[in-house]
């Protein structure tokens, strides 16, 4: 969802991050893209080389690691994979599942020239 | 550009808003404060060559085990003539109300934004595991402290376009005139016709034009508060851009997500646009004046709702007919009475506080 106003999260997120470093030059980005995010890793990729031109991450490299969803069913009570958001438990097929992991996308590290 | 509906950012407008720069969505506010990043920032340096892929870093999955303090306290208030400091190159900062629309005074894209100090010029790995929303989650959570300083009860109102939102907020205004203070902010990507609707029911309002944008998000809100100065105690209503995707994903720093569906569009409407109305605390089921005429099964759009989000609590509503409107407000003023309570209760813990400092001081000085 909205990967174009994500894209320029993480490029002024670094950008912030790299003045503070004293650095000017940004080599490549790690991102964590979580599977429960609703973060469409294609866009993301597309966008941000698009939003990165005449930054200091112009034509850094992308490199995305995706984080596995997770869930913990009420109905079973233990922790399950969850693919998708709102899709039933595989075990028991309940809709009780809150997500747990995976919800998150985040820019993990960078490479400072 | 947003990718899921095509739209683009950066022509928001604010009503009454001087300024034409374009806004991007990267302003610093109060400066140094801002600047945390430095704060959870871990520095490897990389003496070998930099060329090969990552993986080949020794110091990849870092045991440091950073459990770095990410609760930054962000002190801003959009009141106060903030400095922006735009990231992209066209890195012009201004004061509000000075000097806006200066250009290029640094230019990060093509050289050095500052002199290399010795020894870092070397490349090196900076972690700074950061969730790519916490920017509007910073502007987001500033704004909730402000709204919880006036006792403001802001919601912000989601749908798709066309399902009575500007209709029921006429109404809704109407019905609590000469009880509480109401003030609207109407977010669209053209026109003011909206705002316009609403200030004819005499309630301030403001409109934001989002431009190519899809959504608000709590930068442009933090703005348009600022200029609305809505009254202590006020019930704040945020009409977000009709779209029951991308607004889902950005915090206002309201205090609830209200979904309106409307029963012409479908039962299944939360089991296709999830995000939606699992962010939502309230569903308002409006124009149920039209079941009559329609095909809407009302059990089976609740049950479907309740799969995606069980707590979320559902009233049917009319605008026309005023059916439901009773229980609507109903939740509306035991909302604003709740906000009071709580602007209450922290005076009174500050002035306890106070107290107790005084008396600490009092106890020194003898």
């Amino acid at each position: 969802m909205h990967e174009m106003s994500l894209a320029e999260g993480i490029v002024q997120l670094v950008e912030d991050a790299a003045r503070a470093e004293g650095g000017s030059k940004v080599k490549a980005v790690w991102l964590e893209v979580g599977q429960l995010s609703g973060t469409e890793t294609e866009a993301i990729r597309f966008c941000f080389d698009v939003v990165a031109r005449d930054t200091m991450l112009d034509g850094a490299r992308l490199e995305i690691v995706e984080t596995a969803g997770q869930g913990w069913c009420l109905g079973c009570g233990q922790s399950v994979a969850l693919e998708q958001r709102y899709a039933p438990c595989p075990q028991c097929g309940g809709y009780q599942v809150e997500p747990t992991g995976g919800l998150e996308t985040r820019v993990k590290e960078f490479l400072l020239e | 550009m947003c990718t899921v509906c095509g739209c683009g950012a950066g022509e928001t407008r604010i009503e009454g808003d001087e300024h034409t720069h374009v806004h991007e969505h990267d302003h610093e506010h109060g400066g140094a404060r801002h600047s945390h990043a430095h704060e959870h920032v871990h520095r490897h340096e990389h003496p070998h060559d930099h060329e090969h892929g990552h993986h080949d870093h020794p110091h990849y999955g870092h045991e440091q085990g950073h459990a770095h303090d990410h609760s930054h306290g962000h002190e801003h208030e959009h009141h106060h003539g903030h400095e922006h400091g735009h990231g992209h190159e066209h890195g012009h900062s201004h004061s509000h109300g000075q000097d806006h629309g200066h250009h290029g005074d640094l230019h990060f894209g093509t050289g050095a934004a500052r002199a290399h100090a010795p020894g870092l010029s070397q490349s090196r790995m900076v972690q700074i595991e950061q969730n790519i929303l916490s920017k509007n989650n910073q502007y987001a959570a500033a704004n909730r402290k402000l709204f919880a300083e006036r006792a403001i009860f802001a919601l912000n109102l989601v749908s798709s376009p066309g399902s009575g939102k500007t209709t029921l907020l006429t109404r809704t205004i109407n019905l609590l005139k000469g009880k509480f203070g109401v003030a609207v902010l109407e977010g669209d990507q053209q026109t003011s016709l909206d705002a316009d609707r609403i200030r004819a029911t005499g309630a301030a309002a403001i409109q934001i034009n989002t431009g190519k944008g899809c959504h608000l998000d709590a930068h442009m809100v933090g703005h348009a508060v600022e200029r609305l100065n809505p009254a202590e105690g006020s019930l704040l209503l945020i009409e977000n851009v009709g779209n029951l995707v991308c607004p889902a994903a950005f915090d206002l720093g309201e205090a609830h997500k209200i979904a309106i569906l409307s029963v012409t569009e479908g039962e299944d409407k939360p089991l296709k646009y999830p995000d939606m109305f699992a962010a939502a605390d309230v569903m308002l089921l409006n124009k149920v004046d039209l079941l009559p005429y329609l095909d809407f099964k009302v059990p089976l759009a609740i049950e479907y709702v309740r799969r995606i989000n069980p707590n979320i609590k559902v009233i049917l509503t009319s605008a026309v007919s005023g059916e439901g409107m009773q229980e609507w407000l109903d939740w509306l003023e035991a909302g604003l009475k709740s906000a009071r309570t709580q602007q209450q209760n922290e005076v009174g813990a500050l002035k306890r506080q106070i107290a107790e400092l005084q008396a600490a001081l009092a106890e020194q000085a003898r």
